[in-house]
This record gives C-alpha cells, sequence and structure tokens, in this order.
C-alpha cells in the first residue's frame, strides 16, 4: 500500500475511533444483559453478540496500532477520557428494558452491517480484510435483531406497544450515529468510504420494510433531531459512569499481564 | 404398544394423545423445538438437544447459539417436537435381539476359508488374505 499522507492519516484515524468505540462501548453495555436475559438461550445470544462486539473493537484498535502508530488496543480502550471517545450517543444508553436494547441493537447492528458490507470494498485494505472476516457474524446479528422485532412487533398489543414505544425514543439517537466527519470527502476520494450520509440511506432503504413487516411505524425522520456531537467528544451523562466501572480492574494495575 | 408424538405434554406430563391435544396458542407457551446440527456440508445432521421458543425462527436464533458457537457448524435443522413420532421408552425392547442377528448383516457370513478353498481347487495362485 502506497505510504499514507498526514491528511490521509488522519482521516482514516478518525474513521476507526469512531467505529471502534462506538462497538467497545455497546459491547459494554449489551453484556450489562448477561445473567438478566429474558430467557435462558435468549441470555447467552445476546451476551455472545456483545462479546462479538468486543472483538470487532479489538480487531479496529489493532489496525490503529499496527498502521497508525497508536497505543496497543488495551491502552486504547481503557485509558482514554470521556472527551477522547468518537461513540454515538446511541451506545452511550443505560440498557433500559429489553425492547430498548433490542431497538438498539436493531438500529445499530444494521448500519453495521451495511457498514462493513461497503468497507469490504475498501481501498485501506486492513479494514476491508476485518470487514469481509467480521461480516458472517453480523449477518446473524441482523437476523437475531429482525426476528425479535417481528416476534414482538406482532405477538401482543402489550409487546407492539412496547416496541413503537422504543423505536420512537431510539430513532433520534441511531440517526447520530451518521453524524458526518470532518474527512468525508477525503475518505471518498480514496475510496476509503463512501459517507455516512451514503451509508444512512441504505440504512433507511433496509429498516423501513422491517418496521413496516414488523407491525411498526417508522417515526418520520425529517421531524426527529439526531443526537449529534459524540463524534467530537460531547457525550451524553452516561458514558463517563459505563466508562469509570469498565476500566476500574485495569486502573488497580494498568502494567500487569493477563 | 403406542406410537406416540414427541410432544412434551404426551412424554412427560403423558396426557393420553387420544384425548386431543389443544394445538398451542401462540404467545401463550412456547413449544419445544428439537435441534439437528450439522458439522459440515454433506455431514449428517446429528440430534443435539432442544429449545423452547416462540417459533421455528426463534428457534433457530436460540440453536444458533446454544448448539452452534462451540463448534464448527454449516447447518442446523429445527423441527417442532410434537411433529416428531416415537415410542415409549418402556417399549425399547421391541429391539432388544436385534444385536443376536448377526446373520442379517454381511459381516455375520464366515465365508473367507470357502473361498480360498475354491480358488485353491480351480488353480488361482491368488490367495486372499
Amino acid at each position: 500500500m502506497e505510504a499514507l499522507s498526514s491528511l490521509h492519516k488522519e482521516a482514516i484515524r478518525e474513521f476507526l475511533y469512531k467505529m471502534a468505540d462506538d462497538q467497545l462501548i455497546l459491547g459494554h453495555r449489551n453484556s450489562e444483559w448477561t445473567g438478566l436475559g429474558p430467557l435462558l438461550e435468549e441470555d447467552i445470544a445476546f451476551s455472545s453478540m456483545a462479546q462479538d462486539k468486543l472483538g470487532h473493537a479489538l480487531a479496529l484498535y489493532t489496525i490503529l496500532h499496527e498502521h497508525l502508530g497508536e497505543k496497543d488496543p488495551d491502552t486504547i480502550a481503557f485509558t482514554r477520557n470521556e472527551r477522547e471517545l468518537r461513540c454515538c450517543h446511541l451506545v452511550e444508553y443505560p440498557i433500559g428494558g429489553y425492547d430498548f436494547s433490542l431497538t438498539r441493537h436493531f438500529l445499530f447492528d444494521t448500519a453495521e452491517h451495511l457498514r462493513f458490507e461497503m468497507l469490504a470494498g475498501s481501498a485501506f485494505e486492513p479494514l476491508a480484510q476485518v470487514a469481509r472476516k467480521i461480516k458472517g457474524e453480523i449477518k446473524y446479528h441482523v437476523l437475531h435483531a429482525q426476528t425479535w422485532m417481528k416476534q414482538l412487533g406482532s405477538a401482543t398489543e402489550e409487546s407492539k406497544a412496547r416496541m413503537q414505544s422504543a423505536l420512537n425514543e431510539t430513532m433520534p439517537l441511531a440517526l447520530g450515529i451518521f453524524e458526518a466527519s470532518p474527512f468525508e470527502a477525503e475518505l471518498a476520494e480514496h475510496n476509503i468510504f463512501a459517507g455516512e450520509h451514503e451509508l444512512r440511506n441504505r440504512w433507511l432503504e433496509v429498516i423501513a420494510p422491517t418496521v413496516a413487516d414488523a407491525g411498526l411505524v417508522l417515526p418520520d425522520i425529517d421531524a426527529l433531531t439526531p443526537a449529534y456531537g459524540g463524534r467530537q467528544g460531547y457525550h451524553t451523562e452516561y458514558l463517563q459512569p459505563l466508562l469509570t466501572e469498565m476500566t476500574e480492574v485495569f486502573r488497580i494495575d494498568p502494567t500487569v499481564e493477563w | 404398544m403406542p406410537i406416540i408424538s414427541l410432544d412434551p405434554r404426551v412424554t412427560r406430563l403423558e396426557i393420553p394423545e387420544e384425548q386431543g391435544l389443544e394445538p398451542i396458542q401462540p404467545n401463550e407457551y412456547f413449544e419445544t423445538y428439537e435441534v439437528f446440527h450439522q458439522a459440515k456440508s454433506g455431514d449428517k445432521h446429528i440430534h443435539v438437544g432442544s429449545v423452547h421458543a416462540p417459533s421455528a425462527e426463534m428457534a433457530f436464533l436460540f440453536a444458533k447459539e446454544q448448539y452452534g458457537r462451540r463448534s464448527k457448524s454449516y447447518n442446523i435443522w429445527i423441527v417442532r417436537s410434537s411433529d416428531i413420532t416415537s415410542i415409549m421408552s418402556e417399549d425399547a425392547d421391541i429391539f432388544a435381539t436385534a444385536p443376536e442377528k448377526t446373520y442379517r448383516e454381511a459381516g455375520g457370513y464366515k465365508v473367507r476359508e470357502k473361498i480360498n478353498a475354491f480358488r485353491k481347487q480351480h488353480g488361482s495362485t491368488q490367495q486372499s488374505s
């Protein structure tokens, strides 16, 4: 691969950090369901997918370490402060009820699936390789999410109402996934990534029929205010407590060999 | 001896099927589904256990993680337990004498000596071991 120019490098660095941070934080959030899931089998499935997310974060932090001169993955994951993280607000929210967590999982993982599908052809080869490797895993995540949406969207009056309410609550947060970076043009020009706007359009095309299939109503997108700020380091009140808890053991002795 | 459904209401609660089992109402009770795991293309699907779920699709989601996440997997079949026909375990004695009937298997015949004698008699130089 050609040597990366400094602007080029900065663009990729920013891009990798936001994707990896989303995975790390949502992986941690979803793992909070371990032992509390609504059914034993679902508890195992949801925990397993949360673990997958940490694996995705690790793969992306490893690229940052090996190709962009960033510190090792553990240091990146556990020692940055809140303002240095680039995750979107959607992944920061507490797990809430299972309706909220499932809907978030559906909206986020559908976007993730499409994002990595786009990245499988990226000109930045290390990223393209990761995207191709994890695409099967994410395919199951989307199947899981869609099947649950359909199940609860059509089961009982209560389940339908709760899923609709969760969808209304999560949509503005989910739109925050697609907050534009200062490097959109740079990434597109170098065929690294076609852009958040393009991804958002593809995402809407996929979620609209699934939501309709589930018997739910997609809120009017144009009337919503997307929850932006996460990509610039401005976060919700929920992120810092999560970081404090997540890094608690690491901070006891950051040099220890695991 | 009865031929019975693998429906847990029959096998575990011992409700006679002739009483006419009510269809299970979706969203009221989960059904049980049997899981058959295939390790690689062309392999047999092997019964590995069961899951409770409100639909076959949901059963697949659960079975994939229960039975497919730790070993090599290629496919999984999901079958509603009540769609499987079986016998009661107390009737397993219908198979009791099967291992004794070796004359039903090719290996049950000792013919090698006869073949060798035949070849010798007819001048064949090929000895079979």
